[in-house]
């Protein structure tokens, strides 16, 4: 078996897999369902890691090849193709591993959803169109795969679809992906309007004269070319991984069931615009200035999003919050050009957060659907696997030296701090402050939900108890890279030369090559790690969430009743849903009537579109009557488009 | 000596005819048939002619088909003609307008 | 000394193996009961089979001509053969289920049903005007028996008559202008007469004069207005299993010809030909969609939507290179996919004493079975050209060639109509999603019969999806 056709058969294995599960679902069962759909992905996951060994490990060449041209039209070819580099392979690995973990946990997850096979349907495509997505060798597939994410999320959000606030949450998560979607179609088509091409390689082969050209959007304001188009990709990025000021979707998509949430926030959607930044570094590299913004987003998102975890109580939005600052802390990794850091935090945030959103789920099957953490507590003699593996997760996420998530989320700081990319201070500080309060969120959930006093009622402490194999069994073998994998990765992607060709990053910029220099392997890192500021505040954060929500819970009380308007704006998540339903979505309506009762109903309704309908009606009622049902009649009529044909090559002779 | 204008105004003239008679004709539809083998012919004649003066036998091979497939078309033409007659019990072309519009 | 030389026996295989078998089956029907009848249906699907495998075999080899000039075997004529060989097996699988509900299923069916198909594989792969003809008529004689194949219906024996007279004026016609070509270069052979009329000696006004009446006859057989009159009274006549067969395979035969005669013979001609079709492609755009819209009856419906559609057909050819000519053939490859299609949930909705013809029939199809209304909304997407379906393909590449040659105006103008062409289909599919059903009868058909036409609905959808391949062939089919 050739590598193409392996290549071809990692997305299609998921497709299969949804296919049959979505249209043939109802006569095969439930069982059934779940099998081929695992199946798929498992195969999936299994090509993927002879991927990794062929492309990594044998050090094979970068395969680039078109598999099928869709069309060509005028010059430019559409088509499907694969990009298969060190990149791409990572992301394979942990998008089919992490979607492997989810599918098999859902069987546990979904037991009694009358839903069960549409959602496995559902899944195996957004595995399926992420794929396509990382792997692909040009912009159109790119997009192809960015809009089925997209579509795919919009149908798992509102899964249940019974319940308003699902709706609600999915027509959000829709609309805000749009905004951002548009600005990536301008960056798209931008691409073509310079280079003519659709393809990465050509388009990065023009790279120098996309930025040596200038457009002016505004009358004699000249932006760099280069700018306008990294800028416009990033904000199909900040739609897509939930960047301040598109976020909002992210939270809210929390109304969709919680193995999805975990796809979506761990593996697959949001970091597609990572990667896709990423894979972009030859034309973001060539603009400082769309760095700079890059760098700003990332943390402002960073840090006022973790902000928002400290208040929430549903237990599954607390690490939604914790995601979006996670995210911010990639998005500050791409702006200060670590690329790979930005990848690499990446795949542990991958894991660590699939744990903790598939221990977060567990939890909730246990306590029957409650997400409340007000009314939890003390769990952990009931659910010691769940209690164990949410531990390695929090210390993960919080950076605890030795965990995954201390090699990226120390890499990132770093790099940050070498970097002298506008706005990298800012960046700094906010990513420092970062650590404190991820710490503190992720420590007052595992408090509130594990520790303490037993909130619950009677009736659900009796039925408590540890979750079956199907949930536990991926809580395990999540938590096992979630603890170690940093050391063994951090070496080669971070500092060799993991990835090569893939990400392009200029001598100026390289902040991580600086790091590099003081840098002595994970042992050294992690010695050195326990004496820095970063560790220094994760533990004060620990200890602050400890003091807070164990000790003194009387504190907590007052500092919330005490800082009023601190507390209202983080509730009030800042006023953006707030600002964006009266500015926008009220401004929007209001627009839309106006154009709706005066453009649409009277003149486009009224005059152009059932006034010429019955116009042709009428003429066409008029026309039929010329086929009178006389053959006379038909062979006159040849005979007379015979005379007009002959009479015209007299004339024109 | 005759031309081969004067031929082929004959095959034209009796073109016109069967083309006359096709759609001035609104009673009996073997009148119709009649007309078609007349156009044939019409044809032949022209076909002929151009062989004769071409030195080219092709022309007169075409004709034996044109005649072939002349005679299976007739017998088409009058057994659709039957069924027509049998269902309807008339053969005015007139009268054969159920489909119209 | 006579001068001798065996024609290449080996190109013409599928031919002579399809004449062959068809007189077997005429013959062996005469001894078969009405309970084995079957036995003739497999044996005309296997006879097509074979035919495709023996035409696949030709695949990919070089042109050759061959019977004296007669006949030639390119690749043109290899994908048209093999996709009329998919259209015509999809034909007699739908008309299987009809003729049986009727009590019409007879061996005259499929004898001249493959006596068509044998005149449209000459038709395909002519080289010489005689062919061309003989190849024409066969079809022609086959199809005015199959309208009149349903012997005690009034307006089938009608439409048959109609067809008959109509269709022979057109082939008169089509005599007399070859004999006007023959008489103005001496000779009935294509390259020949292409030959001759490149070197300038033969009299330019016989030859566009015989030109008109060429054009005459392809538009006939085509259905372009104004020699459409014949259409749609014959859609509406046949039995639906013949309407089947007219409406989707003699149409690839039909540009088959186009291209021999026109495109083969008369490049020379080229600047007459062309201003020629103009006329008759806007005519067609304009009066087929138009009157489509007044229609209550789907089969009507579909014949003007059909004039229409020879219209977009008619661009290509008009745009007169190699991008135009690959882009009506797909157009007529896919445009007889789906229209089998469209006939076939047709069949499938009708039963015994039910034709399932009138728009209204169609009402609510959805509620009753959304799979087959699922697959009309695609045929009827694909018809009025609504991405993702094949039909917003065909149309593209139509017009991208037609625009590549200064023609933008016509482009419009052809989009134009098309966006009044869309009303009728959406129609259609409005009516079958968001009216209440009148008829509650549950849809009947074999599985076969099932199978073919979620098939056809799939391949129609999927063609749109994956256009690449198929327009990869039209265009090596023309190298």
């Amino acid at each position: 078996m050739n590598m193409e056709n392996i290549y071809l058969a990692i997305p299609l294995a998921p497709l299969f897999g949804a296919i049959v599960a979505g249209l043939f679902g109802w006569k095969i069962g439930r069982a059934a369902s779940h099998w081929v759909t695992i199946l798929g992905v498992a195969v999936a996951f299994a090509l993927s890691m002879l991927v990794f060994k062929h492309i990594v490990i044998d050090g094979a060449e970068t395969y680039n090849k078109t598999v099928y041209v869709w069309m060509i039209s005028q010059g430019i070819q559409f088509e499907i193709g694969f990009l298969i580099d060190k990149l791409t392979t990572v992301m394979l690995v942990v998008v089919t591993f992490v979607s492997l973990m989810v599918h098999i946990y859902t069987i546990g997850y979904m037991k009694e959803d009358p839903g069960y096979q549409r959602f496995f349907s559902y899944i195996a495509l957004f595995t399926f169109s992420m794929l396509m997505l990382v792997m692909s060798n040009n912009f159109l597939q790119l997009f192809f795969g960015w809009e089925a994410v997209g579509l795919v999320s919009y149908l798992l959000i509102g899964f249940w679809f019974k319940r308003e606030t699902a709706i609600y949450a999915n027509l959000k998560a829709f609309l805000v992906n749009r905004v951002g979607d548009f600005g990536f179609l301008l960056g798209i088509a931008a691409i073509v309007y310079f280079t003519g091409s659709l393809d990465y390689m050509t388009v990065f082969g023009q790279a120098d004269t996309i930025a040596s050209q200038n457009i002016e959007i505004f009358a004699g304001v000249p932006w760099s070319a280069m700018t306008v188009v990294c800028i416009l990709l990033f904000i199909g990025a900040m739609g897509k991984s939930a960047q301040v000021p598109l976020h909002v979707w992210l939270p809210d998509s929390m109304e969709g069931p919680t193995p999805i949430s975990a796809l979506i926030h761990a593996a697959t959607m949001v970091t597609a615009g990572i990667f896709m930044v990423a894979r972009m570094s030859p034309l973001f590299e060539l603009s400082a200035t769309a760095l700079s913004v890059v760098i700003t987003i990332g943390a402002i998102t960073a840090l006022f999003m973790g902000l928002l975890g400290l208040v929430q109580h549903d237990i599954k939005r607390v690490v939604a919050y914790s995601t979006l600052s996670q995210l911010g802390y990639m998005t500050v990794a791409l702006g200060a050009s670590a690329y790979s850091a930005a990848i690499f935090h990446l795949m542990t945030h991958a894991f660590f957060k699939a744990l903790l959103f598939l221990g977060a789920g567990s939890v909730i099957i246990a306590m029957h659907h409650v997400q409340d953490m007000r009314e939890m507590g003390g769990l952990k003699k009931y659910m010691p696997i769940t209690y164990w593996t949410s531990l390695i997760g929090s210390l993960a996420l919080i950076g605890f030296p030795g965990f995954s998530g201390f090699f990226s989320k120390d890499a990132i700081i770093e790099a940050v701090a070498h970097s002298d990319i506008a706005g990298s201070g800012f960046a700094y500080a906010a990513v420092l402050g970062g650590v404190f309060i991820t710490a503190l969120y992720s420590f007052r959930m595992f408090f509130l939900v594990f520790h303490g006093q037993e909130r619950m009622d009677e009736h659900t402490r009796e039925h408590l108890h540890e979750t079956p194999a199907v949930v536990t069994v991926p809580l395990i073998l999540l938590a096992i890279p979630s603890a170690i994998v940093g050391w063994y990765t951090i070496g080669p992607m971070l500092f060799g030369d993991y990835f090569g060709a893939s990400i392009f990053v200029l001598p100026e910029h390289n902040a991580l090559a600086a790091v590099g220099e003081s840098w002595h392997g994970p042992a050294g890192m992690v010695t050195h790690g326990v004496m820095q500021p970063p560790f220094v505040l994760a533990m004060l954060g620990v200890f602050t969430a400890w003091f807070l929500y164990m000790k003194r819970p009387d504190i907590a009380e007052s500092i919330k009743n005490k800082s009023g308007l601190l507390y209202t704006m983080l509730v009030e998540k800042y006023g953006f849903d707030r600002f964006n339903e009266i500015v926008f979505a009220g401004g929007a309506r209001g627009l839309g009537n106006l154009f709706w009762r005066n453009g649409d109903v009277r003149l486009i309704d009224g005059l152009i579109v059932n006034g010429s309908a019955k116009t042709v009606g009428w003429i066409s009622g008029i026309i039929r009557n010329v086929q009178s049902g006389y053959l006379y009649h038909y062979a006159f009529a040849m005979i007379l488009g015979l005379l007009g044909l002959l009479s015209w090559v007299i004339y024109s002779s | 000596m005759l031309l081969l204008t004067d031929y082929l105004i004959l095959g034209a003239i009796l073109f016109c005819i069967s083309i006359a008679g096709i759609f001035l004709n609104r009673k009996n539809v073997i009148i119709l048939l009649m007309c078609i083998e007349l156009m044939l012919l019409a044809v032949n004649i022209n076909f002929i002619a151009f062989s004769h003066f071409l030195n080219d036998i092709a022309g007169q091979v075409f004709v034996f088909f044109i005649l072939t497939v002349a005679a299976a078309e007739a017998a088409i033409g009058l057994a659709i003609l039957v069924v027509l007659f049998r269902n309807r019990s008339t053969i005015n072309v007139e009268e054969l307008d159920t489909m119209k519009g | 000394m006579i001068n001798f030389t065996m024609p290449d026996f080996t190109q013409a295989y599928p031919e002579m193996f399809v004449l062959a078998m068809t007189c077997v089956i005429l013959i062996l029907d005469q001894f078969l009961s009405d309970a084995r009848r079957s036995i003739t249906y497999y044996l005309t699907q296997l006879t097509v089979i074979v035919a495709a495998v023996l035409t696949f075999n030709q695949f990919g080899t070089d042109t050759v001509v061959t019977f004296s000039g007669m006949f030639v075997n390119d690749s043109m004529s290899v994908l048209l053969k093999l996709a009329m060989y998919v259209v015509m097996i999809g034909i007699f699988l739908y008309s299987r289920a009809y003729l049986t509900k009727r009590g019409l299923l007879k061996g005259e069916y499929y004898a001249l049903g493959l006596f068509g198909m044998m005149g449209m594989m000459v038709m395909i792969s002519a080289h010489n005007f005689l062919t061309i003809y003989l190849g024409l008529e066969l079809l022609s004689l086959s199809m005015y028996a199959l309208v009149a194949y349903d012997r005690d219906s009034m307006v089938a024996s009608e439409s048959a008559m109609k067809y008959f007279v109509l269709g022979a004026i057109a082939s008169g016609m089509l005599l007399y202008g070859m004999s006007m070509l023959y008489g103005a270069n001496g000779t009935l052979d294509i390259s020949a007469i292409n030959d001759s009329i490149n070197s300038g000696t033969a009299s330019k006004q016989i030859q566009a004069f015989g030109l008109v009446f060429i054009i005459v006859g392809l538009a006939f057989k085509l259905g372009a207005v104004p020699f459409h009159m014949w259409l749609p009274d014959i859609y509406h006549g046949s039995p639906t299993s013949v309407t089947l067969y007219i409406a989707s395979a003699p149409k690839i035969a039909a540009f088959a010809m186009v291209m021999r005669l026109l495109v083969e013979t008369m490049p020379g001609l080229q600047s007459d030909w062309q201003t020629m079709l103009i006329m008759l492609a806007v005519l067609s755009m304009a009066i087929g969609n138009v009157i489509a819209i007044a229609q209550t009856n789907l089969k009507r419906m579909l014949a003007y939507s059909t004039i229409s559609h020879v219209g977009f057909i008619l661009l290509g050819i008009i745009a007169a290179d190699k991008a135009g000519y690959s882009a009506a053939m797909f157009y007529t490859i896919t445009y007889a996919i789906t229209s089998l299609g469209a006939f076939g949930v047709i069949i499938l909705m009708s039963r015994n004493g039910f034709e399932a013809d009138q728009l209204d029939d169609y009402k609510g199809l959805n509620q009753r079975n959304p799979w087959y209304a699922f697959v009309m909304l695609i045929l009827m997407f694909s018809m009025a050209g609504v991405p993702p379906t094949v039909g917003f393909f065909a149309k593209l590449w139509v017009l991208e060639a037609v625009i590549n040659n200064d023609m933008t105006w016509l482009a419009i103008v052809a989009v134009f109509f098309s966006v009044i062409g869309a009303f009728y289909y959406i129609r259609m599919v409005k009516l079958m999603y968001f009216d209440a059903p009148e008829d509650e009868q549950v849809l009947e058909g074999s599985a076969d019969m099932r199978l073919a036409l979620s098939l056809n609905g799939i391949v129609v959808l999927g063609l749109g999806l994956f256009p690449g391949s198929l327009m990869a062939l039209c265009v090596a089919a023309l190298a």
